[in-house]
């Protein structure tokens, strides 16, 4: 499967940038849970699992890939309806499959799926240009997923697969025009939304977001101690394991949606460069990729991919320094979560897939 | 070509891609760069805010001893439990919680916190102070992370008081800064401040400075480690002139004899106050952690008044004590001699009245009529001395006005003069007033105090002294004590002539040790020179008016004194409410003095053996002998 040319191929410095921040993100996940917890090795666990998912994901050509997409996608969509029933229950939703050593949430594996299949149905089409009735069969392929998952309730997740279709619907060649209609739509519909689409714990998010300190002990307190822990890191931060923010607990979840506040009160302005930096690095080098792609497939399944990872990274670092409402979002390659790593890292896989098979036929 | 076509048109549509990616990266570090860079001061201010406190360290409040080293003030260990709102959930729970833990009433806790309820949530708010060990035990047995994370127990020093109510008046209490004290005197809200006596007075000495200690906590408030510790000083120690067996024997004889009242005894060579009681008294104990409510209205309620210091805030008629005045007066202003004989049938009439005496004394010469208090002689006296050179002496001799003492809230001793009444009344003074005045009574009012300083005058021969408690301080400087000098004396010198002071101190020594109405006061060797009066709550009409009034409406008694005769080392005053004479205020004295002579030889102190149920007291001065077998007090 994997022969000498083709090893040739791969993208050593995205692995290697991927890993860094794999590393980064575990050291700060051990200053976070003080020390070496069950946290701390489930992520290195995780971590060795998603090199494993990602050398499979590697080794498979990622054209027979998009050949089966259609039955992986249907299984994808069994597992997140059979997953509303039969998931685990945790804070009130059902994310989970309970595998028995560990959990897996299906709808992180969404993402890449959903990327396959609208590459794989995009890609193949024969005409021009794009038509309505392919991007509405898109938007229905991107929505089936998207509401299961909304049912969970887990919206941050859910919302994370529309980048995906937009992004490959652009590069697919849909008018920029239905994008600015779009938009234009959200933002028209977007009160009416507020009013009737929204519980009243989401409204009330939203509210505090917009005014924290009206309840700075409740829904506005993590906000405002995000922006705390950031803005008290200074250039230099504070120091790996002194930062007082993450480590007496005034910001909650240190160790997952606010991985990146912690780095950013201990490493400081500095350690927030090189970790942007780190990323941009990797979104960069992938776009590379989807310019490089042998087809219009491959292009499409790296944009897919990277769509749902980059919209991931700029709304959890933007939510960390506390400018945007708390979501369930995490960080990909640095937040705590299995799933969420061995999914990131199986996308990685697919990207480094792409850009190996450029020469093959 | 179409498939080039294709490609440049994703290249194309990449290119946007990437610079869309790059300038929201760039946006990402320039938030990071204004919350970091721009903004990190205020940022960094507050993290330390979230989890730095500054916890008070409150000082110990400065020792207090007496003259002889005996500690009169000390500092206990406390536990106060506090409710520091900052990290409060839920109120109503935790005061709920917190009253049914601790035992104390729920709308007791939640009247405290309203109290304070504008104060910075980070202050503790102290809802029990001084908690009994069980209701330590029993608050920080829940777990105070998350059971009650905003309730705190604190260790403080608090003021102890181990002679409980002993000299109460003077040395006075303490407790929270009252509002116009937060506003005027810049004390922060919750400081213990003293609020009465010696307390008061010299609370800038005794305050010493609170330290700080700098913690770390974690998001509920518990502390995590101590950043940095800045210990607290220690008020200063204060020594007072006071001498402790002598106010304990003052108190024991009160108490003994069941009197209410007050005693001073100074030292008339420097003002040194010796002894000073009022009483009833209160024990200073209850207000050292915040007296409640109920105790504090119980106090201020209570008919016998037990906050009033009688010594210096008490006023009443000196009846014949104030002859003394008379003599001076008359002797100084060359009006008569010592030797002027005088003729007593039982009283004389001035300007159309009658004025009767207790006795017919006969003829009686200057000590004589000390000696047996003869009204007619000074009726005489006073006649010829007249009214204004009568104060002039009692200011001179400190009878009038104020002593001038080192305590709070003295009030004016009254001795009237034409210019007084003028002012006034807008009448004339009319010399038949003077009759009455020149035996104690009239428009004379006066404290126990100005009589302790009017009796020192006359024993050091004119020098009015000021009062004075504070004899030395310890500012911890490890020099030592240091000598506080004398507060310099307003009072213009005066000196009374030697034939003045022989004869007045000749007629108080016969007083007490020949056929005098003070034989009470006698003890052997010592010459014991006093005086007793007696001082009216009513005039005898008014007395038969009142008949069966619920009031007390018998006279007090007094006994002025000094000893011994020649330099006199101790001179004051006992005055007993209700007594109704003042020979049965001059045991008192003697059991004070007693106790003054037997400290000074180093012998053991005198014990108190108080006579039987009193026997009915004879109204005319007892003879000899029976005096001296009524005296309360054994010999050391």
């Amino acid at each position: 499967m994997l022969d000498r040319r083709l090893s040739f191929h791969i993208d050593w410095l995205l692995i290697g940038a991927v890993l860094i921040l794999c590393a980064v993100g575990l050291a700060m996940i051990y200053s976070a849970t003080g020390g070496p917890t069950s946290f701390y090795w489930t992520q290195v666990y995780a971590i060795g699992l998603g090199l494993v998912a990602m050398i499979v994901c590697l080794s498979i050509d990622y054209r027979s890939l998009a050949d089966k997409s259609h039955l992986i996608y249907l299984a994808m969509v069994l597992t997140l309806v059979s997953v509303l029933f039969l998931g685990d229950v945790r804070g009130g939703s059902r994310r989970w499959i309970d595998l028995g050593p560990f959990n897996l949430q299906p709808s992180e594996f969404a993402k890449a799926i959903v990327a396959l299949m609208l590459a794989k149905m995009l890609g193949e089409s024969r005409r021009r240009a794009l038509t309505n009735q392919d991007l509405l069969f898109a938007g229905v392929l991107t929505g089936v997923p998207l509401l299961l998952i909304a049912r969970q309730p887990d919206l941050g997740t859910a919302v994370t697969l529309l980048p995906i279709l937009v992004t490959v619907a652009v590069a697919a060649g849909m008018p920029v025009r239905y994008l600015a209609a779009l938009a234009l739509v959200a933002a028209l519909a977007a009160p009416v939304a507020y009013r009737f689409g929204l519980e009243d714990y989401q409204r009330e998010r939203i509210a505090t977001f917009l005014d924290p300190d009206q309840d700075p002990r409740g829904a506005g307190y993590q906000q405002i101690q995000a922006r705390i822990t950031v803005g008290s890191g200074g250039v230099w931060g504070k120091g790996y394991r002194e930062g007082t923010q993450g480590q007496l607990r005034f910001l909650p979840v240190a160790h997952n949606d606010f991985i990146f506040s912690v780095l950013a009160e201990e490493q400081g302005f500095a350690g927030v460069v090189v970790a942007l930096g780190l990323y941009l690095f990797v979104i960069l080098r992938s776009i590379e990729a989807a310019r490089l792609a042998k087809d219009r497939q491959g292009a499409y399944l790296v944009l897919g991919v990277l769509a749902s990872f980059t919209f991931q990274v700029v709304y959890n670092i933007t939510m960390s320094a506390g400018l945007v409402p708390v979501k369930g979002l995490t960080l990909p390659l640095m937040s705590y979560g299995g799933s969420s790593m061995i999914a990131t890292l199986a996308g990685f896989g697919l990207i480094l897939n792409v850009r190996m098979r450029r020469f093959t036929n | 070509m179409a498939i080039a076509e294709d490609r440049r048109r994703l290249a194309a549509r990449l290119q946007w891609l990437r610079v869309s990616v790059l300038v929201v990266f760039g946006l990402l570090v320039g938030v990071f760069w204004f919350f970091q860079v721009v903004q990190y001061a205020k940022f960094r201010e507050m993290a330390e805010n979230n989890h730095q406190r500054t916890l008070a360290l409150r000082a110990p409040r400065g020792v207090i001893f007496d003259r002889t080293g005996q500690v009169l003030v000390e500092n206990r260990s406390a536990f106060n439990i506090s409710i520091v709102r900052e990290h409060t959930r839920d109120l109503e729970r935790t005061v709920r919680l917190l009253a049914s833990v601790t035992g104390v009433g729920e709308s007791h806790i939640r009247d405290i916190v309203e109290r304070h309820r504008r104060e910075p949530a980070y202050r503790p708010i102290v809802v029990v102070p001084d908690a009994t060990l069980a209701q330590v035990a029993a608050v920080t047995a829940r777990r105070l992370d998350t059971e009650l994370p905003d309730v705190v127990v604190q260790e403080v020093p608090t003021r102890d008081y181990p002679g409980r109510s002993l000299a109460a008046h003077l040395i006075g209490y303490v407790g929270e800064a009252s509002d116009q004290q937060v506003g005027d005197d810049g004390f922060s809200a919750g400081t213990i401040v003293g609020q009465s006596g010696v307390e008061r007075v010299y609370n800038k000495l005794l305050m010493g400075e609170d330290g700080a200690r700098r913690v770390v906590v974690n998001s509920v408030g518990r502390e995590i480690r101590t950043l940095e510790e800045l210990p607290p000083t220690e008020g200063r120690r204060v020594q007072l002139s006071l001498n402790y067996d002598m106010q304990r024997a003052a108190e024991e004889a009160f108490e003994a004899y069941g009197y209410a009242g007050a005693a001073v005894v100074l030292d008339p060579r420097s003002g040194d106050v010796l002894t000073l009681t009022s009483l009833p008294a209160y024990d200073p104990n209850a207000f050292a952690a915040g007296i409640d409510r109920a105790a504090w209205a119980a106090l201020n309620n209570d008919e016998q008044r037990p906050l009033q210091n009688r010594a210096i805030q008490g006023r009443y008629s000196p009846g014949s004590a104030f002859k003394i005045v008379v003599a001076t007066a008359a002797l100084e202003e060359g009006v008569v001699t010592p030797d002027r004989q005088i003729f007593c049938p039982g009283g004389a009439t001035f300007y159309g009245r009658f004025f009767k005496c207790l006795g017919h004394h006969g003829w009686m010469d200057m000590r004589q009529a000390i000696e047996k208090s003869c009204n007619t002689y000074f009726y005489t006296l006073g006649n010829m001395v007249g009214i204004d050179r009568l104060y002039e002496y009692s200011e001179k001799l400190g009878l009038a006005g104020k002593s001038g003492i080192d305590l709070p809230n003295e009030i004016e001793s009254i001795v009237p003069s034409s210019e007084w009444k003028r002012q006034k009344t807008g009448e004339r003074w009319y010399p038949g007033e003077t009759i009455s005045v020149a035996i104690g009574q009239g428009q004379l009012s006066v404290t126990p105090m100005s009589m302790a300083v009017m009796m020192a005058s006359v024993a050091n021969g004119g020098t009015r002294v000021v009062p004075r408690l504070v004899t030395a301080i310890d500012d911890g400087s490890g020099e030592g004590w240091q000598t506080v000098p004398p507060p310099a004396n307003p009072f213009p010198p005066f000196l009374m002539k030697p034939d003045t002071v022989a004869a007045v101190h000749d007629g108080l020594w016969f007083a007490v040790n020949r056929a005098g109405t003070a034989g009470r006061a006698r003890i052997a060797g010592r010459d014991v020179s006093g005086k007793t009066g007696t001082a009216q709550v009513i005039s005898n009409k008014g007395k038969a008016r009142a008949g069966a009034s619920e009031k007390d409406l018998r006279d007090h008694g007094w006994f002025v004194f000094f000893a011994p005769k020649d330099n006199p080392e101790v001179a004051g005053v006992v005055f007993a409410e209700h007594s109704e004479h003042g020979y049965l205020a001059a045991p008192i004295a003697r059991h004070i003095l007693a106790t003054y002579f037997a400290q000074k030889d180093g012998q053991p102190l005198p014990q108190l053996v108080v006579p039987a149920p009193a026997v009915p007291a004879p109204v005319a001065p007892a003879p000899r002998g029976r005096a001296a077998a009524n005296t309360a007090a054994l010999d050391p």
